[in-house]
């Protein structure tokens, strides 16, 4: 059973498309992430769902109701802003009742309401403050737990953590996964960081121009992108410049460098393509069949991981080595070899 | 600078720096002497005519001004047109900014340029219009008192509109008017609820200080109550003026006055509330 449907949705503004042929079906209790660059429409298509935008086509159902004209008062959907948004003449308790009050719930109520939700995003004690004695973490909280209150069908977050600290965001991004697991609430999250929807997800829609590229669980888009610019804006990808030998067997030349990958290719023989490959995957001096010797023109010390970078003559390669402590570190200028395995090897059509 | 002496910034400036801060310091506090001169002297000049009714020092002349059977209902009246005046004023004002904040952002220029006429076309030249528009069929309202006192106060909201327009559009630009909007009415509001309950207390400064020049200005308005025969405290001043130098005097001092608590006012609640905010 779908509990939010978006079907052939399209918007545009004046002459700019923002927004076209947007289709999606989300589970109750699911969490789903648009993910994509600024300008790729998926702020437009959430608010879309909120009610703060027409959609110019296309037909969105919410529980079964076509909701696509509904006032955004009258959808039911709790709605989380980059900016907080948090009434700044009312207390914490006045913010997170507000909604409730609206809609003339009685006031003990109310009150046992907000003291719930105090609870639920820690932070009892803060009942009479005002938003503007509170950091910015607090107030997400506080603005997370205003569109709680009202038990909305759907829980929205625009981009709630990129006006916070690195720190606080990760504090508030698996305090959000906790709340909405706890309350099973249906939710839709927008983000430009590749990091937060992988984390946060059960499925991610990774957006570019108004369409949607693919849509997947995090692991999915990860591992398994299925256009060149999933692969492109989710992790980091090396390019290598390569000519079609072997179209059966997955063989391919770059430079004087054979690179098997295995799998029969889309592209026919002596056609010119690009092998991706994750930083990860590769490695210096394995053990692996595709080798590509080259020189290291810098190594980055990153903590976890040490990544280098490798001049193999038709492309510069970044390396990423898991860093332990019996790792030798490259240097630059030394001589290596780049090894990695064929199913690595991606080659878009 | 001796070891185990106590560092002291003083005696490390040269006597050069000392003379130079000597004039820097100097030279704001001859602006503020100077200053105070031009605004203060006729100030104590007027107040000291005020005391000479009769020829001797009293307060003749200040009692004469409130024992006037016409002041205390010409002050009233224009009190009341006043009040009046910021009721029209925000009613008109406050929703049309925040339309035009919310919605039509493009319009703002020219909504801006609009609210500024009334610094370019000349009190006279408004009431003259005002008067002939409305004082033929179809729009007559100048026939009685009471309906051209209705059109007289309509003048004074649109007088007000660039104080007004100015602080409610301050007010706004300082809070994020679209997510507030958003917000609340993701959370079941409507229009209503969205201006009386969040936009409205959010922008009570700058409400206030929009009220309280309105209030300034209309207090002691001039051409559009003489032309439109209105019994204010403008027309009562311009006759004792005429007639009655010391009771002017007076007269101008008591407006004056009450003006600048109006001022005292919008800057003792501006920082109050900047404080608590």
């Amino acid at each position: 059973m779908t509990f939010l449907t978006l079907s052939g949705v399209n918007k545009t503004f004046g002459d700019t498309v923002a927004v076209s042929d947007f289709n999606l079906s989300i589970e109750p209790g699911e969490f789903v992430s648009f993910l994509g660059p600024s300008g790729c429409g998926k702020t437009t298509t959430l608010r879309m769902v909120a009610g703060f935008e027409q959609p110019t086509g296309g037909v969105v159902t919410l529980a079964g109701e076509d909701i696509t004209h509904a006032r955004p008062s009258k959808r039911d959907v709790g709605m989380v802003f980059q900016s907080y948004a948090l009434f700044p003449n009312m207390t914490v308790a006045e913010n997170i009742g507000f909604g409730l009050k609206v809609k003339d719930v009685d006031k003990t109520e109310i009150n046992s309401r907000v003291k719930e939700l105090l609870d639920l995003i820690s932070m009892p004690d803060k009942l009479k403050s005002y938003p503007h004695e509170l950091s910015g973490g607090q107030q997400q909280r506080v603005a997370l737990a205003r569109a709680l209150a009202i038990r909305p069908k759907v829980l929205l977050l625009d981009e709630p953590l990129s006006a916070l600290d690195a720190k606080i965001r990760d504090e508030l991004r698996n305090e959000i996964r906790r709340i909405q697991r706890q309350l099973d609430i249906t939710t839709i999250y927008v983000t430009h960081d590749q990091e937060e929807a992988l984390a946060l997800s059960d499925r991610v829609v990774v957006m570019s121009r108004g369409l949607i590229e693919q849509v997947g669980t995090p692991f999915e888009i990860y591992n398994y992108p299925t256009t060149d610019f999933v692969a492109s804006f989710v992790g980091r990808l090396n390019r290598i410049p390569a000519t079609v030998v072997d179209q059966q067997r997955g063989s391919l030349d770059s430079g004087g460098h054979t690179i098997e990958t295995g799998n029969p290719l889309n592209a026919s023989n002596a056609r010119k393509v690009d092998v991706l490959l994750r930083p990860e995957e590769l490695e210096l001096d394995g053990h692996d069949s595709n080798r590509m010797p080259g020189t290291v023109t810098s190594v980055t010390f990153l903590g976890s991981i040490v990544r280098a970078t490798v001049d193999v003559g038709s492309a510069s390669l970044t390396v990423d080595l898991f860093n332990e402590r019996l790792l030798t570190l490259p240097t630059t200028g030394q001589i290596v070899t780049v090894t990695f395995p064929p199913h690595a090897c991606w080659v878009p059509n | 600078m001796t070891i185990g002496a106590a560092p002291s910034k003083a005696k490390e400036t040269s006597t050069g720096d000392v003379r130079r801060s000597f004039a820097a310091r100097a030279w704001p506090w001859f602006i503020v002497v100077v200053g105070v001169g031009y605004w203060v002297l006729p100030l104590v000049g007027t107040f000291r005519l005020s005391l000479r009714q009769g020829g001797v020092y009293s307060f003749k002349a200040w009692e004469l001004i409130l024992a006037n059977p016409r002041f205390v209902p010409a002050f009233i009246e224009s009190v009341v047109n006043a009040l009046a005046a910021i009721v029209v004023s925000l009613v008109v004002v406050v929703p049309t900014a925040y339309w035009v904040t919310l919605k039509l952002p493009k319009l703002r220029p020219i909504i801006e340029f609009v609210t500024l006429l009334p610094f370019v076309i000349p009190g006279v030249v408004l009431v003259f219009a005002l008067i002939r528009l409305y004082s033929s069929p179809p729009l007559l309202l100048t026939s009685t008192y009471f309906s051209t006192r209705m059109v007289m106060i309509c003048a004074y909201a649109a007088l007000s509109f660039p104080y007004v327009y100015r602080s409610v559009d301050n007010g706004l630009r300082s809070i994020n008017v679209r997510a507030l909007t958003e917000a609340a009415q993701s959370l079941g509001a409507g229009w209503p609820t969205i201006l009386g309950k969040v936009i409205f207390p959010n922008l009570r400064v700058a409400l206030l200080s929009g009220a309280l020049l309105t209030f300034a200005i209309v207090l002691g308005e001039l051409t559009i109550a003489l032309y439109m025969g209105q019994h204010t405290l403008g027309p009562f001043m311009a006759d004792i003026v005429r007639n009655q130098p010391f009771q002017a005097a007076a007269l101008t001092l008591m407006v004056f006055s009450l003006t600048w608590v109006a001022m005292g006012m919008i800057a003792f609640i501006t920082n109050r509330a900047g404080r608590t905010q």
